[in-house]
């Protein structure tokens, strides 16, 4: 399966990286994607997280193709 | 109802100005507009800001935006509604945002707008980062509340 993984603001400066392609077998949530694609553990209360664009929880299922986006609470406007 | 993102220098008034130049079909029915502007400061919790950088999710933010529009106009009776929001390097006294609503009264016109600005500076996907007097960045962390007992 593989998943395209976005990361936004501070959270993309922390990790180095924007976006990635995730190729796994073993994903089927959100949270699952975010500890494979970024080797932590936990997802912290403050990261929101996105798929297709929509915004979900971190038990949210992901599917072959899915875009999943990771990032810190919104400041616009 | 149109919701876009520019990395252009926002003009609200020359904006309005040339939407409203098409909403022909809606002539005699308007009754009340309610334009809100946001602009840049020069300070943010009491540091000068020399400049900032608005970073956006591209199609996931016109997508939220387009989101609300339509729960605004599930909610209220709107005849119309224009959202502009700016990304890109801006300085102070920029405008960052354009939220415009046309109805037959203002009542509805004020709330679709308030509800609008407010919705999106909680949900839509955008970042502010702060240059600041001294050359040092720093992200903004979250939006202050728009409710009245904060303001």
């Amino acid at each position: 399966m593989s998943i395209k993984v976005r990361f936004f603001a501070r959270l993309r400066e922390q990790l180095g990286q924007s976006e990635m392609d995730l190729s796994a077998t073993a994903v089927t949530t959100v949270l699952q994607v975010w500890q494979q694609s970024t080797r932590q553990p936990e997802l912290a209360t403050n990261i929101l997280a996105a798929v297709n664009m929509q915004y979900v929880h971190a038990d949210h299922a992901v599917h072959d193709g899915d875009e999943v986006a990771f990032f810190p609470p919104v400041t616009g406007g | 109802m149109q919701v876009s993102i520019t990395s252009k220098p926002l003009m609200p008034w020359q904006e309005l100005q040339n939407y409203q130049q098409q909403q022909t079909a809606l002539y005699g029915q308007v009754g009340a507009t309610t334009i809100f502007i946001g602009t840049m400061r020069d300070i943010n919790e009491d540091v000068a800001v020399t400049q900032m950088e608005l970073e956006h999710y591209p199609g996931m933010t016109e997508a939220c935006l387009k989101q609300l529009v339509q729960q605004a106009v599930d909610k209220w009776h709107l005849l119309d509604v224009l959202i502009v929001h700016r990304v890109g390097l801006l300085k102070p006294n920029d405008p960052i945002v354009l939220v415009a609503v046309w109805s037959a009264h203002r009542a509805e016109a004020y709330a679709a707008n308030r509800f609008l600005m407010e919705e999106l500076k909680a949900r839509a996907p955008l970042w502010k980062k702060e240059t600041l007097s001294n050359q040092q960045t720093r992200w903004v962390e979250q939006n202050t509340p728009g409710h009245h007992d904060a303001d």
